[in-house]
């Protein structure tokens, strides 16, 4: 068994500090993620040093701009990039940013919508 | 200074098995941006949580990549594991850990061979695939599938190893070291590797630590990540120490992946010698409810499943962070400056894995 | 079939396949299956091609890529689709980016199903696409000397297959 992992809950606001912080205590970035809860929005943020993970998690609506910590962690762009691209959240101040390019998919946002395919479980009709 | 033109690279190209798209802005032969796009082989499949159960979802999970499969299920079993908070028996995570191997063994042979036949030495490209076989063998044997070995389920594994054959394997891979050394040395040797490896595309330590390189990339630049070292499955009982090389070229990362083989026969020697009796699963029932990061070392890198569950069969999410996809800022990096000529080479040395990555 | 005249080469694309069946391609190449022997080799370039060997599903970036490269393969050719992915979308077919399998966009001569396909079964459907392939060019062959014979004032129904001029 490990240990158990904490996610420390933020505000929007102190994204680019703790991202700042973080690389300033030597923190590597591992991953921001994105999942939807209900109409909320929930992005952490996970670092790691040692093998020792911080994580922060923010929680927002789908009309809130999301500061990009790319001016901290030039490897973020592709994170925040693809939160753009599957769940149609805006990003704000990415260094590379792709203007919803980064992936195409058949349904435009397709983690922000209810999927109903019709009826046939296999589509090869 | 010259007129900068663009030259698009991908995605169906003769260096590369998978589809991935680069944008080369080239100043005369010298690349000097670069913009990648993804996206050829999305599928979407972290969404058929909502359609699958947590239990079925394993197979899922192993198809997101049919190089790094096992490790992938590996991965998503002790998230859900460590949720649940099941004890898993130990004979199961010793042989977690020895299939995990034998695949890490395999991808670095497919690597190498790739990467040789970049290069245009189609020789080593055959001999590469032709050892590669004997591991498949053994994977084909004991799990009853080739690259899919569909063998990890919650809660344990589905099929044991008879301690012969355990003690076949131990006896092949023995006799596989000698070949292994041979064809090593061609890429630790050769002069015209030398010569087309030594000082292209370097990546600074300070440079791959920031941007979030990972396995063998972040390896090869003297950064010593290795999820190994966590000791996950049965990783805490065994002796192991990551290869780290520290010049940061595409001959670091080959060396990287041709000295880590040799590690692998190691562990797996290591867990046949301490592998206990008893059984290899036991019964769940319920479902997880909470939130885990399950982090693994692929034979790319450290990937991590995140996995939130509300106590119903089918999981909130499941998001994969794959190796390649924290590689792809390094890479666009580490291409700045090389010559076009040096790029297949280039992409390769991170060793790209494009199903993984856009999953 | 018993025999084979030409050295067909083969186009290998992965549409979204998540490597398993690309791999087993690959391993179909190498000295354990050699399928070299067979004069079968795998060439980066649509145009030296005659069979194309694809891999995994249709999605929506993908598609244009699919049409453009079986366009630009000569004919007489013919499409293998290799994995369950090819032929029907497998796992994935209820992913909302996978469309379905590769004949939803180009013709497919051969189906070879299997996750992963194992490389005997990818061999046997390439072996079995060499003959449609032979079949497909002795019709074209045959078409052509129809006209001929049709512009030179001729019964084209008189003209017997000869299996193609060598």
């Amino acid at each position: 068994m490990m240990a158990a992992q904490v996610i420390t809950p933020i505000g929007v606001g102190d994204v680019v500090s703790k991202a700042g912080q973080a690389k300033k205590d030597g923190y590597r970035l591992v991953q921001i993620g994105c999942t939807k809860i209900g109409d909320d929005f929930e992005i952490i943020y996970v670092y790691d040093k040692d093998f020792t993970l911080l994580s922060y998690r923010i929680t927002v609506k789908e009309d809130v701009v999301i500061p990009s910590i790319s001016s901290e962690y030039f490897g973020a762009f592709v994170y925040e990039n693809e939160i753009h691209d599957l769940y149609g959240l805006h990003v704000s101040g990415i260094n590379i940013d792709f203007k919803g390019t980064f992936y195409k998919t058949a349904i435009k946002h397709p983690f922000n919508v209810t999927i109903t395919k019709e009826g046939d479980s296999c589509q090869n009709k | 200074m010259s007129k900068q033109i663009t030259v698009p690279f991908g995605p169906q190209h003769p260096v590369l098995p998978e589809p991935l798209h680069l944008d080369l802005v080239l100043e005369d032969e010298t690349v000097v941006d670069v913009i990648p796009s993804i996206g050829y082989v999305h599928r979407g499949l972290e969404k058929l949580v909502e359609k699958r159960e947590y239990t079925e979802y394993v197979f899922i999970a192993e198809r997101i990549c049919g190089i790094c499969s096992f490790i992938h299920s590996q991965t998503y079993v002790q998230g859900i594991e460590q949720i649940m908070g099941l004890e898993v028996p130990e004979r199961a995570t010793y042989l977690r850990t020895i299939w995990g191997e034998y695949s890490r063994l395999h991808s670095h042979l497919l690597w190498l061979g790739l990467f040789a036949d970049s290069m245009g030495f189609e020789s080593v490209f055959m001999n590469a695939w032709r050892l590669r076989e004997h591991i498949l063998d053994d994977l084909e044997a004991t799990t009853g599938g080739r690259v899919i070995q569909g063998v990890c389920k919650v809660g344990g594994v589905r099929k044991d190893i008879t301690p012969e054959k355990l003690d076949e394997m131990l006896k092949g891979l023995r006799g596989m070291e000698h070949e292994l050394n041979d064809l090593t040395n061609v890429f630790l040797n050769d002069s015209s590797m030398k010569h087309r490896l030594r000082g292209v595309g370097v990546l600074k330590k300070e440079d791959a630590y920031v941007l979030g390189a990972v396995g063998p990339t972040a390896r090869g630049s003297g950064l010593a990540i290795d999820i190994r070292s966590t000791g996950y499955g049965a990783l805490g009982k065994i002796n192991f120490k990551p290869v780290v090389e520290y010049d940061g070229d595409c001959y670091a990362r080959c060396a990287v992946r041709a000295k880590e083989m040799f590690t692998s026969i190691d562990i797996i020697e290591q867990c046949i010698k301490k592998i206990p009796d008893g059984p290899v699963d036991m019964k769940v029932t319920g479902a997880p409810d909470g939130e885990y990061f399950s982090r693994t070392e692929q034979p790319r890198g450290e990937v991590i499943h995140y996995i939130k569950g509300n106590g119903k069969k089918n999981l909130v999410r499941h998001r994969v962070r794959t190796p390649t996809f924290t590689n792809i800022p390094p890479l666009v990096t580490l291409l700045k400056g090389v010559d076009l000529a040096d790029v297949p080479v280039v992409v390769l040395s991170i060793d790209p894995c494009i199903g993984c990555a856009e999953r | 079939m018993t025999y084979l005249a030409k050295s067909p080469w083969i186009l290998h694309y992965d549409a979204s396949s998540c490597n398993g069946c690309d791999i087993e391609v690959l391993a179909c190449l190498t000295p354990m299956y050699d399928v070299e022997r067979f004069g079968i080799l795998n060439t980066g370039n649509p145009k030296h091609a005659d069979i194309f060997v694809i891999t995994g599903s249709i999605n929506e970036q993908n598609r244009e890529i699919v049409k453009n490269l079986y366009d630009q393969i000569p004919r007489p050719n013919v499409v293998v689709a290799v994995g369950i992915c090819a032929c029907s979308g497998g796992v994935f077919r209820e992913c909302y980016n996978v469309s379905g399998g590769i004949d939803k966009v180009i013709p497919v001569d051969v189906y070879v199903p299997g996750c992963a396909c194992r490389p005997e079964s990818i061999i046997d459907g390439i072996v079995t696409a060499l003959g449609i392939l032979e079949e497909k060019r002795t019709k074209m062959v045959l078409d052509v000397d129809k006209k001929e014979h049709r512009h030179a004032g001729l019964n084209p129904d008189h003209i017997l297959s000869t299996g193609g001029v060598q």
